[in-house]
């Protein structure tokens, strides 16, 4: 009872006084020190080992193995180079705790070899406006680039016409994944091709108990990608490219109009959406009591392969046939690489026909590429690639090809806010006031 | 923390220094030259980590820096106007209240609890005194992910609710759309109920045993007892208790961060989470620092006449 005797009421204090004070400076000092994400957790490799730094959020099941299957080419052809592979899984938003800890890496002057990046305004406000990428229009012209990829990705990736990073795959945004089965036992005929046929067939869901659209709105973005395909079925091309550039207002009552379908469809969604996260709406969408629907990009289909599921179809997402919402993941160069040499050449790989077979099909995507070996893509993916082909290209906004990143962060946040309020007008309101902030108005 | 553990102790020692006597001053200001010199580096350390890191933020919340690209033109006050009109920030007060409130009580309240259950002389105490304190030594992250799954509303806690016949009582918890907050401090509460209970148990023991006796020959009950004997001796430390849970509460990040971030219409968020947010997701750099500047000065509320009374409590 040492312990007892020497802990008299003036000690104590003394104790407790340290204690608080420790506290109140670790807690002051947290502004400063937000780069608890992991700072240490991913070290700069040293600048004269021969290494490779690659930063991405890829972190699960096909997107590592896709990866892997870039690295292994980019290996066979460069065995000495160390490959470090620096992936940060999730957080608020798409690879938020990545980009988290690249933006203080940029910000310290001390940048990756080269990292995973949205093609978009994604890279081009985030990056190459605050003038940390190399131009890479000598890789283009070295790679016969220019030719292989289309002219309006080529567009998406360019700032003042020079392109600053390499995609490697194509998503498409709109996409509606159905359960056959469920549909048939309530007694609906064929996937909805418009909003109308929707809500028909959610009715009959209805009545049969199932759920007819998966939501996934425990924090925002799900329910944000959901709206960007509702969006684009209210305005037509030049309508939606004028959402960000100040030419559409974000109170357009077209605007107005899609939000009152999403708020339609929140309806029909699973009950307890606001309860379901993003990472668990796959487990969900395959379960026994599973909605009948699913509003998605196609790496859903993907995952949902992995899970060994097979009772799915796919359709374009309501009223978008004939329109291709994309996304693009892409690699590019920040100045003052460590390892400038090994980053270039594994761009090269990055944009090559072999690395683009490699990746997409693991990946589930189609290559950005327009002269892929057709004999490694599957059904989808086929279909996928024709679609590409002919329909109208519109970029996405909940996954940075459309607009800067700040915006989309108020974006998904002013969905996830009707989804838990349900008030179309504070919603719109919230929109606006994004658009204001980010400085869309012109 | 040790460096800041062994400067907070430093300026005390400087405190009690300067209150002896005159004649043996001289001996004294050799001693204090020798503790300036000892204390110097951590001084330091402090001064440019520390300081210079707050008196930064508070700079940047001045300037125009909303994006990547790096803005030093000076706006005065819209930073600080923004956050204030920003129904964000708003949410992010009510949950506070919210929080601090549940996880202040509950701390506080199972903390002296479990204390005065300790100090029974009980067989095994220092088994108990360890089992209680240990969640205290999982990390923030870990109870977050551990309680996200318990409070999982179609398969965790509420599954076993659902098997001893308590259909009727499912609630979301955590993702409440507006309660949600409440939900999360038992999450925290848990976690740090134990050291609560730790400085509650160093206090009981500081109590000496005449006072109980004292009171026990004037006829104090067990009730009385505490009522008018321990609890108002152990004020001080309920004080400390007060201070050190405040603290927490305007700070709390990463249990929220893995729980459910900010929730459905900001029901979990903070501002810890709001200011992440705007620095690391929207690049706003001047709106995270004066997030960080507001919670600094909340912080000082509570710290500041903590540290006036502690000394106080010195001189006497």
């Amino acid at each position: 009872m040492k312990f007892q005797n020497r802990l008299n009421r003036r000690n104590f204090m003394k104790f407790s006084a340290l204690g608080a004070g420790a506290a109140a400076l670790s807690a002051c000092v947290a502004p400063g020190a937000a780069p608890a994400t992991g700072g240490a957790a991913a070290p700069a490799p040293a600048a004269g080992a021969n290494q490779l730094e690659i930063f991405s959020w890829w972190t699960s099941g096909g997107e590592v193995e896709a990866l892997n299957a870039i690295y292994e080419i980019y290996s066979a052809q460069f065995p000495d180079v160390e490959i470090v592979n620096a992936a940060l899984a999730g957080g608020a938003g798409q690879g938020g705790n990545m980009k988290a800890l690249l933006e203080t890496r940029m910000q310290g002057g001390q940048p990756p070899d080269s990292f995973q990046v949205h093609l978009g305004r994604e890279l081009i406000d985030s990056h190459v406006i605050p003038d940390r990428m190399e131009d890479l229009s000598f890789l283009y012209e070295e790679e016969g680039l220019n030719d292989v990829f289309p002219k309006d990705l080529i567009d998406i990736a360019s700032y003042e016409g020079k392109p600053y990073s390499v995609p490697v795959n194509i998503h498409r945004s709109n996409v509606l994944w159905y359960r056959p089965s469920k549909l048939e036992a309530a007694g609906v005929a064929a996937a909805p091709t418009t909003w109308d046929e929707f809500f028909a067939a959610a009715e009959q869901l209805k009545a049969a108990g199932i759920p007819a659209l998966a939501i996934a709105e425990i924090e925002p973005n799900f329910s944000g990608h959901v709206f960007e395909n509702i969006l684009v079925t209210q305005l037509d091309q030049a309508g939606y490219l004028g959402l960000f550039n100040g030419s559409t207002a974000w109170d357009d009552e077209r605007v107005t109009k899609a939000l009152e379908i999403l708020n339609q469809a929140f309806d029909y969604a699973n009950t307890d959406y606001l309860s379901t996260s993003w990472g668990d709406i796959n487990d969900r969408f395959v379960a026994d009591d599973g909605p009948a629907m699913m509003i998605m990009g196609d790496w859903t289909h993907g995952v949902l392969m992995s899970k060994g599921f097979t009772d799915y179809r796919w359709a374009p997402a309501p009223d978008t046939t004939g329109l291709f919402v994309v996304l693009s993941d892409s690699f590019g160069l920040p100045k003052n690489a460590p390892h400038r040499d090994n980053a270039v050449n594994f761009l090269r790989v990055c944009g090559s026909r072999a690395g683009q077979d490699a990746f997409n099909p693991i990946k589930g995507s189609i290559p950005a590429r327009t002269d892929p070996d057709l004999s490694k893509y599957d059904e989808y993916l086929l279909s996928a690639m024709e679609d590409f082909k002919s329909n109208t290209l519109l970029p996405s906004i909940q996954h940075g090809a459309a607009v800067k990143q700040s915006f989309v962060l108020d974006y998904a946040i002013a969905i996830n806010n009707l989804a838990t309020n349900r008030d179309v007008a504070s919603a719109q309101s919230m929109l606006v006031q994004a658009a204001t902030d980010a400085e869309l108005v012109a | 923390m040790a460096t800041k553990s062994i400067s907070a102790a430093g300026q005390r020692t400087l405190v009690s220094g300067s209150t002896t006597t005159g004649r043996r001053r001289r001996r004294i200001s050799g001693d204090m030259l020798l503790a300036i010199l000892v204390l110097l580096p951590s001084i330091l350390a402090v001064a440019i980590f520390i300081y210079t890191a707050i008196g930064w933020t508070f700079y940047i919340s001045t300037v125009k820096w909303n994006s990547q690209v790096i803005d030093y033109s000076f706006v005065g006050l819209r930073n600080w106007l923004r956050m204030i009109g920003d129904a964000r920030f708003h949410a992010d007060l009510r949950n506070l209240a919210y929080y601090a409130i549940g996880f202040m009580t509950q701390c506080i309240l199972f903390g002296f609890l479990l204390a005065s259950l300790l100090d029974q002389k009980i067989k095994g105490e220092a088994l108990f005194r360890t089992i209680i304190i240990f969640p205290f030594a999982v990390s923030g992250i870990v109870t977050g992910v551990a309680w996200r799954w318990l409070m999982q509303p179609t398969t965790g806690i509420n599954l076993l609710f659902a098997n001893i016949g308590l259909d009727w009582f499912q609630p979301t918890w955590n993702t409440h759309p507006r309660y949600g907050m409440w939900a999360v401090t038992i999450a925290t509460a848990w976690q740090f109920t134990g050291y609560v209970m730790a400085l509650y148990l160093a206090g009981l023991r500081g109590i000496p045993q005449e006072l109980r006796e004292a009171a026990a020959i004037d006829g104090a009950g067990t009730y009385a007892t505490y009522r008018w004997v321990i609890i108002p001796l152990l004020m001080p430390v309920t004080f400390t208790a007060i201070v050190l849970t405040g603290m927490n509460s305007i700070r709390v990040f990463d249990v929220l961060a893995s729980m459910s971030g900010s929730g459905a219409a900001f029901a979990t968020d903070t501002l810890a989470f709001f200011m992440f947010q705007s620095t690391f997701g929207a690049y706003r750099y001047s709106l995270g620092a004066t997030i960080g500047a507001f919670m600094i000065l909340l912080s000082a509320f509570l710290i500041v006449p903590y540290l006036r009374s502690m000394r106080g409590e010195v001189e006497r």
